[in-house]
C-alpha cells in the first residue's frame, strides 16, 4: 500500500466550509498521514529534519488548501522554500523525492468557467500551478492534475461539499493502492472526471 | 592647621580653575594641572619649598596609577605583549640611554655622569603619557599599547638603574662634597629597609618571598576578604580596604628595595580577574586622579625660572634636543616594528619627552655623587620642561597627523574586539541572566555587574564575565566601560534604584541606548519618564505566553491563538500608550492618579469588548486576515470580463 502525506495549510480553519471537512475526512482515513501546517507551525519555524523524514517516509505527497491569489497559502510556499533544500531535494544528490508523486487538493472561490483563456481568469488551473509542477519535475517527483473544487464559496448551500468529500476519498484509496492511470492523471486538466469515470466503471 | 588647609586650599583652587579651562581649549587636564603649577609656584609665588616634599606623596598617584593599569591587564594579555615589552621597550631604554650618554661624553663629562644622564633621560614620563592616552581614548590603540609597552619596560628598569648608580660614585665630585661638609649618600629612598643589612642571598630570598606574597595573597586572600567587607554594605570600608591594599603593597614593595610603582602593577595583575576588580578600580580612580593632578601642579610649581634665565639657551637646546632624539629613536623602534602610520606617529610623539623617574633617578644621582650638583638644576629644567611640553606634542598628533591619516580611512588598522561597542547588563537575577544568555550565545560582549556576591559568584562558575558593584554609582558604570557601550540592560531588583540608573545613564551617556525591565505598571511608566528606550514588563510576555497556551489546551486552532495573541499585545500596548500620557498628567504627589484609574477602567472595558466583537462577528478586527470573499462575489465580475474581452 502507497503511503499518502497530506501538507493542509489553512490560515482560518474556524471559517472553512470546505477544506475543514476534507482535512477531517483525510484524518479519519487510516493509512494517511496528515500535518496541519499553520497548526504545527503558529510561528512559520518550519522544523526542516522532520518535514524531510516525513516526505522519505510516504510515497504520495499532497498539497491542501484553498486557493489563495492563484496560488497556495504562505506557509506551503514557506515549507516549499526551507524543506526542498539542495541535496536532499534536487541536485547531484537530491534524490529523496525521486519518483513520488505530488498533487494538489484544491478549493477555489471562482468557478470552472472562469478559469479559461477566455473566462475572467484567464488561465487554467493547470497553467497556473506551472511553478509547482515545475517544482516537482525539478525534484523527479510525478506530478498529476489537481484534483479541485471550483465555487467554493456556495458549494455548501448547493450541497456539493459532501460528494466532493466522497470523491476524494475514493481518490485516497486509489493513490494508496496505486490503481490510478498515472499517465493519463498526468495529462487531463483536473483528476475530478477521472475518479467519477473510475467510480462508474468499477465500483470497488 | 591652618597652613596646611590654607596650601591644600590654593593647589585645589587652581587646579579648579586651570584644569577645566585647559581641558576647555583642548589641551589636556596635565597641561591644565602643569599650567596651576606655574601660576602658584614662579609666577604668583603662593607655595614654595614644600612642593618639594609634597611631590614625593603625589608621586603616589603614579603608584595608584599602575596599580589600575594593572587591573586592565591580565595575566594572558601580558604574556602576549611580552614581545613588544622586551623588544620595544629593551631597545627603547638601551638605545637612548646609550646615545645620551655619549653626547654626554662629547660635552666632556666623566663616563660615570655620562652614564647617569643617559639613564635619566632615557625614561619617559609615565604620569603624563598614560593619563592622557586614556583621556583621548587611544590606549587601546596599537600605538597606545606599544607606548604602555615601553613604558611599563621603563619603569621596572628603574629598579636595576637605582642599584647601579650608587657604584658609579666619581671620586672627585665625592672629595668635593667631603670638603663641603656634605653627608654621604643617602641610599634608597625608603628611610627604612628590611634587606639593607642582610646578605646578598637571604635578601634574594626576601624580595622573592615578598612577590610571593603579594601573587598568592591577591589569589586566594582577597576574595574572602572582600567578599566579608561587601557583606557588611558599606560602601566607605570598600574604599577602605582598596586603599589599604595599594598602600600595603607599595610599602611591603618598598621595604624590600623594590618599585612600589612595580609592585601594585602587579597586585593590579593578580586582581584583574576578580570579581571585584570594577569596584576596586571605581575606588582607587578618584585618588589616583588627585594625587596625580597634585604631582603635575608640583612639578609646573618647581620650575626654577632663574635657573631658566641664566642659561635660557642651554635649556631650550637640552630640551628640544633630548625630544627630537627620543622621537627620532622611537621613530626608528616604531618602524622596526612595524607600528605604522598614525600609530607609528602617535608611539613616536607620545613618548618623546622625559619623565617622573628621572627626577627620582636625579635626585638620587647627585645623592649618590654621581652628577655635580651645578649641573643638576639644569638637567632637572630638561626633564621639567619636555614634560611641559609633551601635552603640545599630543595636541600636534591630533591636528597634524590625524588629519592626514584619516583621508585614506580604508587602510586604518580593525579595531580590536574589546573596542566593539558592548553591552552592560546590571543585575543578573533570573530576568538579567536569560537576556544575558542570549546575548552572549550570539557572541556579544557583556559586561555584567550586581551587588550580589552570591549571584556573581554563581555566574562566575558557569564562567560569565561578571563582576561585584552598585550599578546605581556612575563612575563604577564608568570603569565598566560606558563610554563605548552600545546598550545598557537594567535588570536589577531595586525598584527605585533602577530607575536611579536610568536616569543617570541618559544624563550622562545620552547616546548610550537604555533597556530597562519593569515590575509593574507604575514602575514602567516611572522608567519611561526616566528616558529608558525601550521597557518590557517582567511579567507581560511569560503571562502572555501562557495564555496563548491556555486558548490552545482549550481546543483552539494554535495559529488562531497565536493571532488573537498578537491583537492583543498591539491593543494592549496601545491602552499602556495612553495610560502613560494619562499618568504623566497627573497631579504631584499622587502615585497614580485620579485620572489614570478611570482610563485604566474604560480602555480595560474597551479591550474586552474589542475582542469580544472579534469573536462573534467573524469579520473583526483579529480576524481582519484571510478572511474569504462573499458568498456570492463571483457573480461582480462576469460583466466585468465580457467588458474586458469585447474591449479587447
Ligand atoms: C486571501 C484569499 C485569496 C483568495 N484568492 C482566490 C483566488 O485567487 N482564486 C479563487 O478562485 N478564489 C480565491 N479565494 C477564495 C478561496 O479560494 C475560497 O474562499 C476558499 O477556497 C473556500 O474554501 P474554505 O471554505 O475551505 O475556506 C481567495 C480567498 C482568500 C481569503
Amino acid at each position: 500500500m502507497k503511503r499518502v502525506l497530506v501538507l493542509f495549510a489553512h490560515p482560518s480553519i474556524d471559517r472553512s466550509e470546505v477544506n475543514v471537512e476534507l482535512l477531517r475526512a483525510s484524518r479519519d482515513h487510516e493509512g494517511v498521514t496528515v500535518v496541519d501546517l499553520y497548526a504545527e507551525y503558529p510561528d512559520y519555524r518550519i522544523d526542516i529534519d522532520r518535514e524531510q523524514e516525513r516526505l522519505r517516509d510516504h510515497d504520495v505527497v499532497v498539497f491542501m488548501s484553498p486557493l489563495y491569489w492563484y496560488s497556495t497559502p504562505a506557509i506551503l510556499k514557506e515549507w516549499q522554500d526551507l524543506v526542498l533544500e539542495y541535496g536532499f531535494a534536487y541536485g547531484h544528490e537530491g534524490t529523496a523525492l525521486r519518483d513520488k508523486l505530488l498533487l494538489c487538493a484544491l478549493t477555489a472561490g471562482g468557478p470552472e468557467k472562469a478559469y479559461r483563456t477566455e473566462g475572467f481568469n484567464h488561465y487554467t488551473i493547470r497553467e497556473l500551478l506551472r511553478p509547482i509542477e515545475q517544482t516537482a519535475t525539478m525534484c523527479g517527483m510525478r506530478f498529476v492534475a489537481p484534483f479541485i473544487l471550483f465555487s467554493a464559496r456556495t458549494a455548501h448551500e448547493e450541497s456539493r461539499v459532501r460528494s466532493h468529500v466522497a470523491d476524494w476519498v475514493r481518490l485516497i484509496e486509489a493513490l494508496q493502492r496505486d490503481t490510478l492511470d498515472l499517465e493519463a492523471a498526468a495529462r487531463a486538466p483536473t483528476l475530478n472526471p477521472m475518479i467519477d469515470a473510475r467510480d462508474a466503471g468499477d465500483p470497488a | 592647621m591652618t597652613d596646611t588647609l590654607l596650601s591644600a586650599f590654593i593647589y585645589l583652587a587652581a587646579a579648579v580653575v586651570a584644569v577645566p579651562l585647559a581641558t576647555r581649549l583642548g589641551l589636556g587636564s596635565v597641561l591644565g594641572y602643569l599650567m596651576a603649577g606655574v601660576a602658584i609656584g614662579p609666577v604668583l609665588g603662593l607655595v614654595g619649598d614644600e612642593t618639594n616634599e609634597l611631590q614625593h606623596y603625589a608621586e603616589f598617584g603614579v603608584v595608584m596609577m599602575l596599580f589600575l593599569v594593572g587591573l586592565e591587564l591580565e595575566p594572558r594579555m601580558l604574556w602576549s605583549m611580552r614581545d613588544r615589552l622586551l623588544g620595544l621597550g629593551g631597545l627603547q631604554v638601551s638605545i637612548t640611554a646609550t646615545v645620551v650618554a655619549a653626547i654626554a661624553l662629547g660635552f666632556g663629562l666623566g663616563w660615570q655622569t655620562a652614564i647617569a644622564i643617559g639613564f635619566i633621560l632615557s625614561l619617559s614620563s609615565t604620569a603624563i603619557v598614560l593619563q592622557t592616552l586614556q583621556e583621548k581614548g587611544l590606549a587601546s590603540t596599537s600605538g597606545g599599547r606599544s607606548a604602555f609597552s615601553v613604558l611599563l619596560f621603563q619603569d621596572i628598569a628603574v629598579i636595576p638603574m637605582l642599584a647601579v648608580i650608587p657604584l658609579l660614585a666619581v671620586p672627585e665630585i665625592l672629595a668635593a662634597a667631603d670638603a663641603a661638609g656634605g653627608h654621604g649618600a643617602d641610599t634608597g629612598h625608603g628611610s627604612s629597609s628590611l634587606v639593607a643589612h642582610l646578605e646578598p642571598w637571604t635578601t634574594a630570598l626576601v624580595v622573592l618571598a615578598s612577590i610571593a606574597a603579594v601573587v598568592l595573597g591577591g589569589h586566594f586572600l582577597s576574595r574572602p576578604l572582600f567578599r566579608l567587607v561587601a557583606a557588611s554594605g558599606l560602601r566607605e570600608a570598600f574604599t577602605a580596604v582598596a586603599l589599604t591594599l595599594v598602600v600595603g603593597v607599595a610599602v611591603l614593595m618598598m621595604l624590600v628595595g623594590l618599585s612600589p610603582a612595580l609592585g601594585t602593577f602587579l597586585a593590579g595583575v593578580v586582581l584583574a580577574n576578580s570579581e571585584f576588580r570594577h569596584e576596586l578600580e571605581t575606588d582607587i580612580e578618584p585618588f589616583k586622579g588627585l594625587l596625580l593632578g597634585l604631582f603635575f601642579i608640583t612639578v609646573g610649581a618647581g620650575i626654577r625660572f632663574e635657573v631658566l634665565f641664566d642659561n635660557a639657551m642651554l635649556v631650550l637646546a637640552g630640551t628640544v634636543g633630548v625630544m627630537v632624539l627620543k622621537a627620532a629613536i622611537l621613530f626608528g623602534l616604531a618602524i622596526a616594528f612595524r607600528v605604522r602610520r598614525s600609530e607609528g606617529w602617535l608611539f613616536t610623539l607620545s613618548l618623546a619627552q622625559a619623565g617622573e623617574f628621572g627626577f627620582v633617578l636625579l635626585g638620587f644621582a647627585v645623592g649618590s655623587r654621581v652628577v655635580p650638583p651645578e649641573i643638576a638644576p639644569i638637567l632637572a629644567l630638561v626633564v621639567g620642561l619636555s614634560m611641559f611640553l609633551t601635552p603640545l606634542l599630543f595636541i600636534a598628533f591630533d591636528r597634524v597627523v590625524v588629519p592626514r591619516y584619516t583621508q585614506d580611512a580604508e587602510e586604518r588598522e580593525a579595531d580590536s574586539i574589546d573596542d566593539r561597542g558592548k553591552v552592560i547588563i546590571a543585575g543578573i537575577g533570573r530576568f538579567g541572566q536569560i537576556a544575558n544568555r542570549l546575548l552572549r550565545a550570539n557572541g556579544v560582549e557583556t559586561v555584567v555587574l550586581d551587588r550580589q556576591v552570591a549571584q556573581i559568584e554563581d555566574m562566575r562558575a558557569v564562567e560569565v564575565r561578571s563582576w561585584f558593584g552598585d550599578a546605581t554609582r556612575p563612575d563604577l558604570l564608568h570603569t565598566a566601560g560606558i563610554d563605548d557601550a552600545a546598550l545598557v540592560i537594567v535588570a536589577i531588583d531595586e525598584r527605585d534604584q533602577a530607575v536611579e540608573i536610568v536616569e543617570n545613564v541618559k544624563r550622562r551617556h545620552p547616546h548610550v541606548r537604555v533597556l530597562a525591565r519593569a515590575f509593574d505598571r507604575g514602575h514602567d511608566y516611572q522608567l519611561r519618564e526616566a528616558g529608558a528606550d525601550y521597557t518590557v514588563r517582567e511579567t507581560f510576555y511569560s503571562a502572555l505566553e501562557l495564555g496563548t497556551r491556555a486558548l490552545r489546551e482549550l481546543g483552539m486552532h494554535p495559529f488562531r491563538a497565536r493571532n488573537l495573541r498578537s491583537t492583543f499585545e498591539a491593543a494592549e500596548n496601545e491602552v499602556r500608550d495612553a495610560l502613560y500620557a494619562a499618568w504623566q498628567r497627573r497631579p504631584d504627589g499622587e502615585r497614580m492618579g485620579r485620572d489614570h484609574h478611570e482610563l485604566f477602567m474604560q480602555l480595560d472595558a474597551a479591550m474586552a469588548e474589542a475582542m469580544q466583537r472579534d469573536r462573534d462577528d467573524r469579520h473583526s478586527r483579529a480576524e481582519r486576515g484571510w478572511t474569504p470573499p462573499p458568498k456570492g462575489y463571483t457573480s461582480e465580475f462576469r460583466t466585468d470580463s465580457a467588458g474586458r474581452e469585447s474591449d479587447s
